[in-house]
């Protein structure tokens, strides 16, 4: 059996007083695609931030690929594309030269011409001279898919992808979604919108608190989160 | 291998020795040594004043390898001596220019004479102080060690730099420095003083980084245990659609 | 190499859109000039003395509102660590912002010669010299500078940290570069510039290399 892309191991991550992320322990195999769902501040964005090593784990230890998180940072760096929550972008910029910049900085072709067919896939070649500080957030959220598709890299993450965006943002996602399933790629995608996600993945993951609640289908974690709609989850702190 | 009694009891047994030593030696400099020729009774201040300056450079060089230590390494442990060095040593660095004050006034009618170790035992105050500030103002432990770190490294290497500035600024305007060293035979007092202030210093750090591990560690105490709520916590995520 | 390219590219884009901001520094280094004067007083003798450290006193002052500023756009939206996820170089990024904060000092010190020539009555006819110390004490401002900047953007009440930081460590290029302007604006029998120049020079060399290394553990999470 081939060993598994995703490898962690009891990750835990504090902010101040409250832990995050508790003893999170995952195997995720190459190639699937698979959904991490939960509550707001269940940890779907900081587990996200972890294995993208934006954050360091507090405890535990993870690797991607074989190369550990910590150890070998700026290896997992080259395997790991990340879908955030902050759009990376410079607000006094336009589009165009946010994009230019994350292309210089990977070292490809950061011309116009070859940029300005990215931009029109997520719909922003019209507003690609603009300053980012005159973009909706929906529009942020459309360059930051844009600064993703710049790459591309054995694992994606995506962390809540459909935020902010409308109905042709949606169809955006499940394509990217798909594309990228399709292309052998290994996806986590944190999102609430389980019923719209969980049928395209092989497996999902049910975080509460910051642990691990369940693991199995999708459809099993779809149900088992409208069973219990109201239970607050635990509060981990001293 | 000391047993775990002798070990707590240990910084309190530096405190008590050097304590005593600084009494001795103090006594005998202010009581027993003859002044000095030219400089007369204020000249005492030395027997206290040289040894503090060698201690606050020690204190903070102690800082400085504490914080290489833990860039490199990474133990929580040299964050909390990195801590107590910089404290004492700023205590001490303060100390310093106090006494510089009062040996400066009645000798040459100013409160600071802009002698160049004195003034650069000032600005290394203020920079270390600083430290202490930004201490303050970070509440995630791990980048308020790692970037004290960083901030004790520069200000330390800054050290020899500001020294020799302002020794050459101000070459031109003062024609005397202080006065060196106690050239008198009288070197019991001032080594019983060094050494004294040396454990006061030795027992005091101990005293304050551990005080500092107790609260690194309260701070990165591990998450609580699960509770029933939460069942099946590990598990490999299935291929199964 | 490339790294370094693309950083300094970005800043360039970054300085042109923001350029209305330096126009905001540089009347306030005008004002503090003026407010010097008003310390000691309308003898033109005395102002002449006093006029390197005025100007210098001057250039520290706005030193803090530039770097302090130099790292709210890669902070605001977390640029710097979208692009730090992208396996750019820390060191490129610190040298591309330290060089970019450099200019605009050095910018902005050339800027207040003519306002200290017309106030103070001080000035000189060797401004290639006196480009060359604007330039060295600039940048020892700007290395040590844009390292905190990058640590108090992140940390609370950054207007105070940075300052308390940075001025203590920055005296010897202080006292070097007033000296050093006050001699050729005064004149130097005795020869004295090169020691100054040296301790600039010094002073750089150490702290770009220092602060270019400790860059990466600053913004790196820990």
């Amino acid at each position: 059996m081939a060993s598994p892309m995703i490898e962690a191991r009891g990750i835990s991550r504090r902010f101040g007083r409250r832990w995050a992320l508790v003893d999170v322990t995952l195997s995720i195999p190459r190639g699937s695609t698979t959904l991490i769902a939960g509550r707001n501040g269940s940890g779907k964005s900081t587990l996200l931030r972890v294995l993208a090593t934006a954050i360091r784990p507090t405890l535990g230890s993870a690797t991607i690929q074989g190369h550990d998180l910590v150890a070998a940072q700026q290896d997992v760096r080259g395997s790991v594309n990340l879908l955030g929550h902050a759009p990376y972008s410079y607000d006094p910029l336009s589009a165009l030269q946010n994009l230019q910049i994350a292309a210089r900085f990977l070292e490809i072709e950061s011309n116009e011409a070859v940029l300005r067919p990215l931009l029109a896939r997520v719909g922003l070649e019209g507003r690609r001279h603009d300053p980012v500080s005159s973009f909706s957030a929906g529009m942020r959220k459309r360059l930051s898919i844009a600064r993703v598709l710049l790459r591309t890299l054995p694992v994606t993450l995506l962390d809540e992808p459909y935020a902010n965006l409308d109905a042709a943002g949606f169809t955006l996602i499940d394509d990217l979604i798909r594309d990228l399933h399709q292309s052998g790629s290994t996806v986590l995608v944190a999102s609430h919108m389980v019923d719209r996600v969980a049928p395209i993945c092989d497996s999902a993951v049910l975080l509460e608190g910051g642990r691990v609640a369940s693991i199995g289908t999708g459809s099993a974690v779809s149900e088992r989160i409208s069973s219990n709609p109201d239970k607050t989850p635990p509060r981990n702190e001293q | 291998m000391t047993s775990p009694r002798l070990s707590r009891r240990l910084p309190l047994l530096f405190i008590l020795v050097g304590a005593a030593l600084l009494l001795c030696g103090s006594y005998i400099g202010l009581f027993v040594a003859p002044p000095e020729r030219m400089m007369g009774e204020v000249q005492r201040l030395m027997y206290v004043h040289v040894p503090t300056a060698w201690n606050s450079m020690l204190a903070l060089t102690f800082a400085f390898i504490a914080a290489l230590a833990y860039l490199i390494g990474g133990a929580w442990k040299w964050d909390a001596r990195m801590e107590a060095g910089i404290e004492v040593g700023v205590v001490l660095a303060f100390l310093l220019c106090v006494q510089g004050s009062i040996w400066a006034k009645p000798t040459w009618g100013v409160w600071w004479d802009w002698d160049p170790r004195l003034t650069t035992t000032a600005v290394l105050l203020l920079a270390f102080a600083g430290i202490i500030a930004l201490r303050r103002f970070v509440d995630d432990p791990g980048r308020r060690a790692t970037w004290s770190a960083v901030a004790t490294i520069i200000a330390f290497a800054d050290v020899p730099i500001v020294y020799f500035s302002v020794k050459w600024w101000n070459s031109l305007h003062q024609l005397q420095s202080t006065p060196q060293t106690v050239s008198s035979a009288f070197h019991l007092p001032l080594r019983m003083n060094a050494f004294g202030i040396l454990f006061l210093m030795i027992g005091w750090i101990m005293l304050r980084s551990r005080i500092a591990q107790a609260r690194l560690e309260s701070e990165l105490a591990p998450p609580p245990a699960a509770t029933s709520f939460s069942d099946n916590a590990h598990a490999t995520a299935g291929g199964h659609r | 190499m490339n790294q370094l390219l693309a950083a300094l590219w970005k800043e360039g884009l970054l300085q042109w859109n923001l350029r209305s901001r330096f126009f905001a520094v540089a009347v306030f280094g005008t004002t503090s000039l003026l407010l010097f004067s008003f310390a000691i007083g309308p003898s033109a003798h005395a102002l002449r003395q006093y006029s390197a450290g005025f100007l210098w006193l001057a250039l520290l002052l706005s030193s803090t509102l530039t770097l302090s500023e130099s790292f709210h756009a890669e902070t605001e939206h977390r640029a710097l660590e979208g692009l730090l996820l992208l396996q750019a170089s820390p060191r490129a990024l610190f040298y591309g912002k330290a060089i970019a904060n450099w200019l605009q000092l050095a910018i902005l010190g050339m800027m207040l010669v003519p306002i200290m020539v017309v106030l103070y009555d001080a000035g000189t006819t060797d401004l290639f010299r006196l480009a060359g110390i604007i330039l060295l004490g600039s940048a020892g401002l700007s290395a040590p500078g844009t390292l905190y900047a990058a640590m108090v953007t992140q940390a609370r009440a950054q207007q105070t940290l940075l300052p308390l930081l940075l001025f203590p460590l920055v005296v010897p290029v202080l006292l070097a570069s007033v000296k050093a302007t006050s001699l050729l604006i005064l004149g130097d029998p005795m020869g004295q510039t090169p020691s100054w120049i040296g301790l600039l020079l010094c002073f750089n060399a150490i702290y770009w290399s220092l602060c270019g290394l400790l860059f990466g553990r600053v913004v790196e999470d820990s």
